[in-house]
């Protein structure tokens, strides 16, 4: 009865969504109040459906009912209750299942707070997300059940794929679609936009505040999967630029780009046309992000489902949304009004340089990862495009970017005073050619060009910071003013300054890391010792137990440094023997921002076991990073100015704008 | 500054910066993509030494040697022709013999692959997409290499148990 309700709950969502694709849309050319708020209703009633059917998916495994399909192939009766409900989104039907009860919680919020968006805007807004959800109910419904039920129920289910049985599951696949989906906001807006034909600032101080929050939820969602890679999969990379992965970081890239033009509309009424195209594509990053991992085109860690009528499936859904809100641009871009006007050298022209190098580098890393897909239909020659291509293109890239960060905030609006910036930067300037120095006297080994990177990144973090003390006024005024003054500035300012820092964070975390990361790899016996970046780790035994629904041979190992003991480290081995397969469980140890990292390999003849041993200095202000850029996000997010539903500045307020 | 230069100036940073960016790509593509092999793919091009490839197969049954400290050697093949792989580490959780198999590195100058990362499938029933095609295009592609979950359990959910 529950797969069924679930099933019946999705296909009434369904016709919500159809109801809520055209009647608005009618309401908004007869400009019939009462049809306009149609959508408000269905927006609301949709949620509600979806959530329902979600739930009884979840229901389905919790109770571990085998004669539904999806939970048969993903389920076991003796998995952990919480695996058996992240379990609901390890597998295709059921994460697509999350996309689109996502993307109606979307919907659902933007009819409840909407209430002081002007109606017809609404009205289009919510009839632009519901033909995506329409697109995407069809797709799970005609391809994707995932309530299909088995004429002879089996007793036992096949378990879930064990690479996946972490908690990681339960945090990086919904954090990264509400910052997928949350992008299908701006999209919708600008959509909207495009069919009324009219854009203000209004429109922009409506738009980024959804923005972030999507960004911020990325930006975790990203961070988090990057994590769970470098934990789970046993050999301590983090990063693998992997398709996958690639797929997450262009909607970043795109949506980063898009925060900062939003700001340039919102602020100065300026970029218009370029903050709409830029709310497309990003959106379309997003979709295809969606394409790229759900219908198996790629060869990748992550594609762990796959059928190609699927693919030719989202495939359409790509070509009619991209290509329709693209030629709508084309048609009415035009038609929208010029912004205000500016000089090469100010805010809006920093913030159109960060622009231009977050597009191309988004650009670089679509090709680098469409490329072999073009190649092989084309030629059938199979090549893969690895780090190597990424790091001699985006790296490049990023560089005058990072250079750029500090003074980005530091010039005023319209026109800026760049040698003013670079005298207020100095200071900073002084600390990075310090640490450059320091690093350079100091470090062993490794590439040459560690210490400038390390450098550049101190620089875009004491610039950050700069850019706090003098607002504050530190140094120039007592302290007591200068903190009052700190206390006073806007929530936005400070966010800034936390999220420039969080990206010098992560590059100091990356550098060290891929720099002088040391390891040790060999096979060790009881009593064997092994010795790594001033650490001495003995093998103590190996131990066998029995987890839930699996095996795991275990290796303790005692940490000494300096002779002392440390600490005791435990990694195992676990096999599973529903699924015949094994997967490693890493043995982590935090000292300071970095990290020992042990993980097992197989058992020789002899009876002893091969080991991994590394030593990742710093390795943390990777994710470190991240985490400050989102929390940067939040503190913009909390700002007055943005917050969502903020009642718009009165009319005349607006008149006292300066005329362009 | 008029708008009209001031858009020219826009106009034009956009445009080296993207020159900039087609030149890195383009310098990219030239030095550091990897080509995919298979083992009748070597013995038919003559791959020179040293050159970086991915080779793929299946890791022939009976071949798999361990060596003094983590060394491997094991044989990829695809039917026609078989090419022996050496490997320093630990092989992936889901290395088989019989199974398939993504290695990448270089030719030495004995013929032997030598190998610096193994990449073997993810699970029990997927098979890197290369091996896979390249294994049909040759015919010894059989049903069960790639027996997807997904497809299995559709119709009768008892043989999909192994």
């Amino acid at each position: 009865m529950i797969a069924e309700s679930g099933h019946y709950a999705l296909v009434l969502a369904l016709a919500l969504a159809l109801i809520q694709s055209i009647v608005p849309l009618i309401g908004a050319r007869l400009n019939d109040a009462a049809l306009m708020n149609v959508a408000r209703s269905t927006a609301l009633a949709q949620l509600l459906f979806v959530g329902a059917s979600f739930i009884a998916l979840v229901t389905l495994h919790v109770a571990s009912d085998f004669s539904v399909a999806n939970v048969y192939e993903n389920s076991h009766s003796m998995k952990p209750l919480i695996y058996k409900i992240t379990g609901v989104w390890g597998n295709h039907e059921g994460s697509m299942l999350l996309w689109v009860s996502i993307l109606a919680l979307f919907g659902g919020l933007v009819a409840l707070f909407g209430n002081n968006l002007p109606l017809s805007l609404r009205a289009h807004v919510l009839s632009v997300q519901a033909w995506v959800a329409s697109a995407f109910y069809l797709f799970i419904l005609m391809t994707s059940n995932p309530f299909l039920r088995i004429a002879n129920p089996p007793i036992e289910g096949r378990d879930l794929n064990p690479v996946l049985q972490d908690i990681g599951l339960a945090v990086h696949p919904p954090m990264l679609y509400l910052g997928y989906v949350g992008f299908s906001i701006s999209f919708s807006f600008a959509i909207a936009a495009l069919m009324e034909g009219r854009i203000d600032a209004a429109w922009a101080r409506w738009v980024r505040p959804w923005t972030l929050m999507a960004w911020i939820f990325l930006t975790l969602g990203i961070a988090m999967g990057s994590y769970w890679a470098y934990y789970e999969l046993g050999w301590g990379g983090w990063w693998f630029w992997d398709p996958v992965e690639n797929a997450s970081l262009m909607p970043w890239l795109a949506g980063t780009a898009l925060l900062h033009s939003a700001l340039v509309m919102e602020k100065r009424n300026a970029l218009k046309v370029w903050t709409i195209l830029l709310s497309i594509l990003t959106f379309s990053l997003s979709l295809l992000g969606t394409f790229l991992v759900r219908s198996g085109v790629l060869t990748s860690v992550h594609a762990f489902a796959s059928d190609p009528t699927r693919g030719v499936f989202i495939l359409l859904i790509l070509c009619v949304f991209i290509g329709g809100s693209l030629s709508l641009y084309a048609a009415r871009a035009s038609s929208l009004k010029q912004g205000g006007l500016f000089a090469p050298i100010s805010r809006e022209g920093a913030l159109v340089l960060n622009n231009l190098f977050l597009t191309t580098a988004c650009a670089t890393v679509l090709v680098g990862t469409l490329y072999p897909l073009g190649l092989e239909v084309l030629t059938h020659e199979k090549i893969s495009v690895g780090a190597p291509f990424f790091n001699l293109t985006f790296g490049p890239l990023f560089v005058p970017l990072l250079i750029a960060v500090p003074f980005g905030p530091m010039l005023a609006w319209k026109r800026g005073d760049l040698l003013g910036a670079a005298q207020r930067l100095m200071a900073a300037g002084i600390g990075a050619l310090l640490v450059l120095a320091l690093v350079w006297a100091w470090a062993r080994g490794g590439s040459a060009l560690a210490a400038p990177a390390i450098a550049l990144a101190v620089f875009v973090i004491l610039g950050s910071l700069t850019d706090l003390v003098e607002r504050a006024g530190l140094f120039r005024v007592p302290f007591a003013t200068a903190l009052s003054r700190a206390r006073g500035l806007p929530r936005s300012v400070w966010g800034t300054a936390f999220a420039h820092a969080g990206l010098g964070v992560a590059l100091i975390g990356i550098v060290c890391e891929t720099t002088w990361n040391s390891e040790y790899i060999g096979t060790m016996k009881p009593e064997d010792v092994a010795k790594v970046a001033g650490y001495e780790l003995k093998l103590d035994g190996l131990l066998q137990r029995q987890g839930p629904n699996f095996r795991e041979m275990i290796a303790q190992f005692e940490v000494f440094s300096d002779g002392d003991k440390v600490s005791v480290m435990a990694p195992s081995k676990r096999s599973f023997s529903t699924r015949g397969s094994s997967t490693t469980e890493a043995a982590l140890l935090t000292r300071g921002a970095s990290q020992l990292y042990v993980s097992l390999g197989d058992v020789t003849s002899e009876g002893a076991i091969a080991v991994r041993i590394y030593h990742k200095p710093l390795v943390l202000l990777i994710w470190w990073g991240p985490v400050l850029m989102a929390f940067g996000g939040m503190l913009s997010l909390s700002d007055r100015r943005l917050r969502v539903g903020a009642p718009k500045p009165a009319r005349a307020q607006q008149r006292l704008q300066p005329a362009e | 500054m008029t708008r009209k230069q001031r858009r020219m100036t826009i106009i034009g940073g956009s445009l080296a910066v993207l020159a900039l960016a087609a030149a890195l790509v383009l310098n990219a593509l030239r030095d550091s993509i990897v080509f995919f092999s298979t083992p009748s793919m070597v013995a038919e091009k003559h791959v020179e030494p040293g050159k970086r490839f991915r080779l793929g197969g299946l890791v022939q049954p009976g071949s798999l040697q361990r060596g003094d400290n983590l060394a491997v050697t094991f044989e990829v093949a695809d039917g026609n022709a078989k090419l022996p792989v050496a490997y320093k580490g630990i092989l992936p959780d889901l290395f088989r013999e019989g199974q398939g198999v993504v290695a990448e590195g270089a030719l030495d100058a004995n013929g032997v692959f030598k190998a610096d990362t193994v990449l073997a499938k993810h699970d029990e029933t997927y098979m890197p997409k290369e091996v896979a095609d390249a294994l049909k295009k040759q015919g010894h592609w059989k049903d069960d290499y790639g027996a997807k979950p997904g497809v299995t359990a559709q119709g009768d959910p008892k043989g999909a148990v192994r």
